[in-house]
């Protein structure tokens, strides 16, 4: 599905991330974990597209398609979508109207996402404005749901929500990434940040991967690398030399 | 087209069209009264709504002589040279509407005013709506497509009676070498809501105006929305003003402006005159195209107890904002005129659909048009 191989990035003057190389097949859920800082969201931008950043060297292949230099909206109609953390307010611009925009043959199933995520009523609202940080990401699930991408990036997709709207927005990710299709069967693939590991309660992520300083330190399962980061804290991942 | 059309009806199609984008139904669908004057001619007035009455001016000050009471009260007749040019002339021409006591309307009344063969068009209207009245109103200000130069020089009188309502949507399509001149005023007696909206996407030579509102009664309420996009060689000088004059009253100044090359003076001052008054100015522009976004917010309190504010921003669409949408598979170029789209989409409380639904269609216009 996803193949980075060597990858560099800058921002200004900047190495961000160096040498990544990583390999998503169809049907797994990898997970990003690392300090902050680390470059986690600058691999998620780099692979969505987003300006500001400068690869440098390396290649993305999406689907065997090299797309290392297709605009954004591309990436996303080959089939990539991304939860943003932090995603901006677009006053006036109404939730439904986006979600009609980008439905496309799948405009009779917004209602049903929208019940299913609560967000019913935020239909008729301007994107974002005044919403409450669950409300946030409740918002950016149902905008996935309806885009219905292959590869699903998740950036952060539990900070700021509170227990209630981590089921909501974990069973929503789950249905988003097949995790209900046998995995012999499942098509959607997944790339999550996470620093609590919460949402893994619902997803049974297949790898994990450390970063630090703009590097992968760590790749294996993600429970246990989750396990000794909660135990030892990231020190442990800089002084490994498993990786080096 | 007919030499001489004495109905709306009767306009070459293209004309239509052109009054259509303003807002007006040709046909008088969803519509409750209507006026049409062409230059100096008026063509046509009917009101569907017993309780309203629609009449040209000149009828109705001879059938009124009350009405000269509310004749060039609001708006002085030497304010300026375009009020006194109004004042001057020996047969004024223009709408009075009495929406009378209790009297409401669903739909609003339309009053077209067709810049045609005339180098200068001159209207004075009188709006009374009295006690619980309720009465919408939209104006339609056009020049004809073969017109290309001209003024059109409108003066506007609005009272708002104890517990009334009246709202104002004005939509202009004028030509690039037409300037227009709105002189407005209105007084909201207690408890009443005046609702003022102008919309403008099409050029135009210049357009200057500064409606002024006095809110006289207490808890009196005024809005005013101002939407318009400014193209290369427009000149808009926007403003609105108003007194809180009585105690509760409140009132709110709004503006979405876009230049693609033009230029907009963006005008806005509230007075706190009284205790217990709430005033807010708010001025967003965007600059698509090198051109001008002047934002001039005012707010002067005179009294404790007065809570005035204004925010304004000029700027460019947000990349940040160009790149969400596209990472929701939106190419560049939609994505931008979404974001445009939605800069520009007010939602204006207390306004019918029909009069919402009008300006919405008017922004859409622009929209296909690539503003």
């Amino acid at each position: 599905m996803l193949e980075i191989e060597d990858l560099h990035v800058k921002i200004g003057d900047r190495e961000v991330l160096h040498d990544i190389n990583l390999t998503i097949r169809e049907g797994e859920t990898h997970v990003l974990m690392g300090p902050n800082g680390s470059g986690k969201t600058t691999l998620l931008r780099a692979i969505m597209g987003f300006s500001g950043l400068d690869v440098t060297k390396g290649t993305i292949r999406f689907k065997g398609k090299d797309i290392t230099n297709l605009p954004i909206h591309e990436r996303a109609k080959m089939g990539i979508g991304m939860l943003f953390q932090r995603p901006p307010t677009i006053s006036g611009l109404k939730l439904g109207k986006l979600l009609a925009v980008t439905s496309g043959d799948r405009t009779a199933m917004v209602s049903e996402y929208a019940r299913f995520l609560h967000m019913d009523a935020f239909m008729d609202r301007a994107i974002n404005l005044g919403f409450s940080g669950g409300e946030i990401k409740r918002s950016e699930v149902l905008q996935l749901m309806v885009q219905q991408p292959d590869f699903v990036m998740l950036d952060e997709p539990e900070s700021g929500v509170d227990l209630e709207n981590i089921t909501l927005i974990g069973n929503a990710i789950a249905r988003l990434l097949e995790k209900d299709v046998h995995i012999v069967n499942r098509k959607k693939s997944g790339l999550v940040i996470t620093h609590t590991g919460y949402i893994l309660d619902y997803l049974d992520a297949d790898f994990g991967h450390v970063m630090c300083d703009g590097a992968f330190r760590c790749h294996g399962n993600p429970r246990e690398i989750l396990k000794v980061i909660k135990t030892s804290g990231y020190k442990e991942c800089l002084a490994c030399q498993k990786i080096q | 087209m007919p030499e001489d059309p004495v109905k709306m009806s009767e306009l070459s199609p293209e004309d239509r069209e052109r009054l259509t984008l303003t807002g007006l139904e040709v046909e008088m669908k969803n519509r409750e009264g209507s006026f049409f004057q062409v230059d100096q001619e008026i063509r046509q007035w009917t009101s569907l709504n017993e309780g309203i009455e629609i009449l040209p001016i000149h009828e109705a000050l001879r059938k009124y002589e009350w009405l000269s009471g509310y004749s060039w009260n609001l708006v002085k007749k030497d304010k300026d040279q375009y009020t006194k040019y109004v004042a001057d002339q020996p047969e004024p021409r223009g709408f009075v509407i009495i929406a009378r006591k209790g009297s409401k309307t669903i739909y609003p009344l339309q009053a077209c005013l067709f810049l045609a063969r005339s180098p200068v068009q001159h209207v004075h209207n009188i709006i009374i709506a009295e006690e619980g009245a309720e009465l919408h109103i939209i104006s339609g200000c056009a020049s004809a497509s073969y017109t290309k130069t001209g003024s059109h020089i409108g003066v506007s009188e609005f009272y708002v009676g104890r517990g009334a309502r009246i709202t104002s949507t004005m939509i202009h399509n004028w030509g690039e070498e037409i300037s227009v001149f709105p002189r407005s005023a209105a007084r909201v007696e207690e408890d009443g809501v005046f609702i003022s909206n102008y919309v403008c996407m099409q050029p135009v030579r210049k357009v200057q105006m500064a409606p002024f509102v006095d809110l006289a009664g207490r808890n009196a309420i005024a809005r005013f929305s101002s939407i318009v996009v400014c193209t290369q060689g427009s000149y808009m000088d926007l403003g609105s003003v108003a007194r809180l004059a009585a105690e509760g009253s409140g009132a709110e100044l709004v503006t979405r402006a876009i230049t693609t090359g033009g230029t907009i003076i963006s005008r806005g001052m509230i007075e706190g005159a009284a205790r217990h008054t709430k005033g807010h100015i708010e001025c967003r522009g965007l600059i698509l195209r090198d051109g001008v976004i002047h934002a001039i917010p005012e707010i002067k309190g005179d009294v404790v107890d007065t809570e005035l504010s204004h925010e304004a921003a000029v700027g460019k669409i947000a990349r940040d904002e160009i790149e969400y949408l596209m990472s929701r598979g939106l190419d560049e170029d939609v994505a931008t005129a979404t974001i445009i789209r939605g800069f520009l989409d007010v939602r204006i409380a207390g306004l019918p659909d029909a009069l919402q639904a009008q300006i919405d269609a008017a922004i859409d216009s622009a929209e296909k048009s690539g503003f």
